[in-house]
């Protein structure tokens, strides 16, 4: 079969880095063809470059059996190149139709001629199976949505070549088995799809062959259909990886977090939604509770308020039997909550300030790093070499490395360190591996196992299915911000699970308000 | 790490430099063809012609060295102090007070009358630092509006108070408000200079220790760099914040209170001018990197330019052409600033994740 796209030799250096280096990259015509590697692999680089936006220092690109130079999308569309990024880019307040047509509209003396692009867009969807209203507005339909008004946008523009970037990251696991559909819808109209992932499950349900990238160099191209898991997973990662947890069995000691109808108002001005809804739950030592949900249920209200990040319109908070709900973060802090934040960059670390003061950024005050208000830097340069060996966050100059300047699964494991060298009761961690790879998962994963088979509580946010059900000793499904279940992981599925969490299902028993214990 | 940006951020300070001279020798050569090698060559020496002149460089330093640090403490924590004009002012209107009033006060008079401009200062600069941490005020517009209404109000009080009816400005203060001159005056014959130069240096020197040693200057620059993670972290960051501004103001008050204290002859002018010494700080604090050191070097240099200037007069240029100098100077270092910038977001977005 004839390939559609072949990039042959293509090297990339950045100052420092060689992003890509001599990777080649063939797809053939009406293929889904998966991309893989860890963070930093090179991924985004390619495509980058397949799409005009780096020039390869060394390399070239055939589309078609074609050498083609590729100076920016504008030119990669016009060669049938289209893209759809990992957020979004679509105008919030625009109609499906208007967010389609824009950039390509077709006008008659100045004036938009929206009936043919109606037309054109009716029949895409309806060829496709893409149902999506063209006259909705973008800020009112779901993720899913909008990631096909993505696909039709570069189906609009006749665009044969297709790349998705992580495009399951934010669906939920119905949306992700229609998009695997739709992929093979498209795949059987002849379009080929480059699929770039870092999720095994989906490059085995959708994807015939597989390219895989290590540390900017190919490891290989193989057969998806004739390749288990786990050798694509050692191919990505370079060794044996195990994300199968098996949490021993162990009976839940006092209880450490105690939430009881906990309230917090849409903070937005003239809204008085309720993001969380009379939350009430329990967590106890021992055990990892999860809070399984979409994005957006009202789980960052929800933890903001439980680390005293905003002031809850109603309820309460216990930490150990005592009342912390109108106790300041530094009280929490200090008496026995850690928190790894959702979005590291924002809160998690000071990215101007080094590794070692990011790591004492929860520990600074106390009396072995200050002394009279100064700082005690030889302790505090000693204690983040302690941490960094235990917890094994690698860096360009050791403790003194610029936050700014380490990977992301660095600079998580630093703020993991930091969380749980601080002995804490409770540990929140919210989405601890989002953007992570495999490696890293595991790492971290292991170290929240750890915290529960030490007696501590862990409350648990994610939005992946495999890490709720693999990692968690109780699941509650929160639902525009009220829990709608209490599952045990042993007892459902991932289907049942997804349900729960779109909404269409809800516990007997646990109404809103209701305690669950 | 520390060594790289350090070397980028002196390199975009000197680029400034030179480029301002360059253009201040391109207006010197328009003006008066003939003599613009030997004004330029006055301009570079001008300060060093003679001890008195090295004298009047330390007492220009001084009051800019403050309004610099004022600034610069400031944007530690992130906030544009562009108040410190109405802080300075405000601060030497209580000096002045307390040096027409407080004759009582013997020996400790001058001091007193430099706490009352550091408590003037203060207070100017409260009411923007609440305003930002309470109701999320922009700083700027608070403290440009402090600016008009700290200089209005001065000159009212100033009629009100230690009015000088016939030369339209304030009284001269007590001869023990002034401030000592530490035997400075036999190094420096016939300057201006006075003990006002070591109390600039003391306040980098402590600002320098307060901002690299301390667990308040950790908790001010980690609100500067990232409020939220500052928040996540337990700093309460809306005291920081106004602390912050308080200290920034009281700074700039202090360099008030130095600047009409020294005996010079200088009074508050009952004019609707803001003090320049305080948006000179802004200059001052860039071209200084937003290091209280750099800042004290930065204070001086501006200092030997403006007193190498004075003698450009000798070659028929009008005075006025140190201040264009000045000016492109100031105005390159903003300039250097965002190329610097640019730099250092390349360097970012090149060498850091590679993919991204």
């Amino acid at each position: 079969m004839e390939y559609i796209i072949e990039m042959l030799g293509i090297t990339k250096e950045f100052p420092g880095i060689v992003a890509n280096d001599n990777v080649t990259l063939r797809v053939k015509r009406g293929e889904i063809h998966a991309l893989l590697g860890e963070n930093g692999a090179g991924k985004s680089t390619l495509m980058n470059v397949l799409f005009g936006l780096y020039q390869p220092d060394r390399g070239k690109i055939k589309v078609r059996g074609k050498e083609v130079h590729i100076a920016g999308p504008r030119e990669a569309n016009a060669l049938g190149i289209g893209m759809v990024h990992q957020h979004f880019m679509l105008v919030e307040n625009f109609t499906v139709l208007q967010n389609i047509v824009l950039g390509a509209e077709t006008v008659r003396g100045g004036f938009l001629k929206m009936d043919e692009a109606r037309e054109k867009v009716l029949a895409l969807s309806e060829r496709y199976g893409l149902r999506v209203d063209p006259d909705a507005l973008i800020s009112d339909i779901s993720v899913g949505m909008q990631q096909r008004v993505e696909i039709l946008k570069m189906l609009y523009r006749d665009n044969e070549i297709l790349i998705l970037d992580e495009p399951t990251a934010v669906l939920t696991p119905q949306e992700i088995d229609e998009l695997m559909h739709i992929m093979r819808g498209l795949a059987a109209e002849g379009k080929s799809i480059i699929f770039i992932t870092h999720k095994l499950n989906e490059i085995k349900a959708v994807a015939d062959r597989c390219t895989v990238l290590r540390r900017g160099k190919l490891v290989g191209v193989v057969d998806v259909a004739g390749t288990d898991k786990e050798t694509l997973s050692e191919m990505m990662v370079g060794r044996k990886v195990d994300l199968n947890i098996r949490l021993t069995p162990r009976e839940p000691g006092e209880p450490v977090l105690k939430v009881d109808k906990l309230t917090v108002h849409s903070r937005r001005r003239g809204q008085t939604k309720k993001v969380v809804d009379a939350v009430s739950f329990t967590v106890h030592r021992g055990e990892i509770v999860c809070i399984a949900g979409i994005e957006g249920n009202g789980q960052t209200e929800l933890v903001y308020a439980l680390t005293g990040l905003i002031a809850p319109d109603g309820g309460s908070i216990e930490l150990l039997g005592r009342d912390v709900t109108r106790k300041s973060i530094r009280h929490r802090n200090t008496h026995g909550l850690a928190h790894i934040p959702e979005d590291r960059h924002k809160h998690g670390l000071v990215l101007d300030y080094s590794l070692a003061e990011n790591l004492v950024l929860q520990s600074y005050f106390q009396p072995r790093f200050q002394r009279y208000g100064f700082l005690r830097y030889d302790n505090i340069y000693a204690y983040a070499e302690t941490l960094i060996q235990k917890y094994d966050i690698r860096s360009g100059q050791g403790a003194y490395t610029p936050a700014r300047s380490m990977s992301g699964g660095n600079q998580q494991k630093a703020i993991v360190a930091r969380e749980i060298d601080r002995d804490p009761d409770l540990l929140i961690a919210v989405q601890p591996t989002r953007g992570l790879d495999v490696g890293a998962i595991e790492y971290i994963h292991r170290q929240l196992v750890q915290q529960r088979d030490a007696g501590k509580a862990v409350l648990l946010v994610s939005l992946e299915l495999d890490e709720v059900m693999n990692l968690s000793d109780r699941i509650l499904v929160i639902y525009e911000g009220a829990i709608v279940a209490d599952l045990n992981p042993k007892e459902i599925t991932i289907q049942e699970l997804g349900l729960y969490m779109a909404g269409s299902r809800r516990q007997a028993g646990v109404a809103a308000g209701g305690e669950v214990v | 790490m520390k060594k790289r940006p350090l070397n980028l951020n002196f390199l975009s300070s000197l680029f400034a430099i030179c480029v301002g001279l360059l253009f201040g020798y391109v207006i010197l050569l328009i003006s008066n063809p003939a003599q613009a090698g030997d004004g330029f060559g006055t301009i570079l020496t001008g300060a060093f012609r003679d001890m008195r002149s090295v004298g009047r460089v330390l007492y220009f330093a001084t009051p800019i060295i403050l309004t610099g640090l004022s600034v610069c403490f400031a944007f530690k924590t992130g906030l544009f102090n562009i108040g410190a004009s109405g802080q300075l002012i405000v601060g030497a209107y209580l000096a002045v007070l307390v040096g027409n009033k407080g004759a009582a006060l013997g020996g400790a008079h001058w001091v007193v009358a430099l706490l009352a401009a550091i408590a003037g200062g203060a207070l100017w600069a409260l009411i923007p630092g609440l305003l930002k941490a309470l109701a999320n005020v922009h700083e700027v517009i608070a403290s440009i509006m402090m600016n008009y209404i700290g200089m209005y109000l001065v000159n009212y009080l100033v009629v009100q108070t230690v009015f000088d009816q016939l030369r339209n400005q304030s009284l001269p203060v007590a001869a023990s408000a002034v401030i000592p001159r530490w035997g400075l005056d036999k190094i420096f014959p016939r300057s201006n200079v006075n003990a006002g130069f070591f109390i600039a240096v003391l306040a980098a020197v402590t600002m320098y220790v307060i901002l690299y040693k301390t667990k308040f200057g950790f908790e001010l620059k980690a609100v500067g760099y990232n409020r939220d993670a500052s928040r996540y972290a337990g700093i309460n960051e809306k005291r920081n914040i106004v602390l912050s501004m308080v200290i920034a103001g009281a700074l700039a008050g202090l360099g008030g209170g130095l600047l009409y204290l020294a005996g010079t002859g200088k009074h508050i002018e009952v004019v609707n001018h803001l003090a320049p010494e305080g948006f000179t700080g802004i200059p001052v604090a860039l071209l200084g990197l937003s290091h209280p050191i750099g800042i004290l070097f930065a204070g001086l240099f501006i200092g030997y330019l403006t007193v190498g200037g004075d003698y450009l007069q000798l070659y028929d240029f009008a005075p006025e052409i140190i201040d264009v100098i000045l000016a492109a100077i100031i105005y390159f270092s903003a300039f250097a600033l965002i190329i610097r910038t640019f730099i250092q977001r390349r360097a970012i977005r090149t060498g850091g994740g590679g993919a991204k």
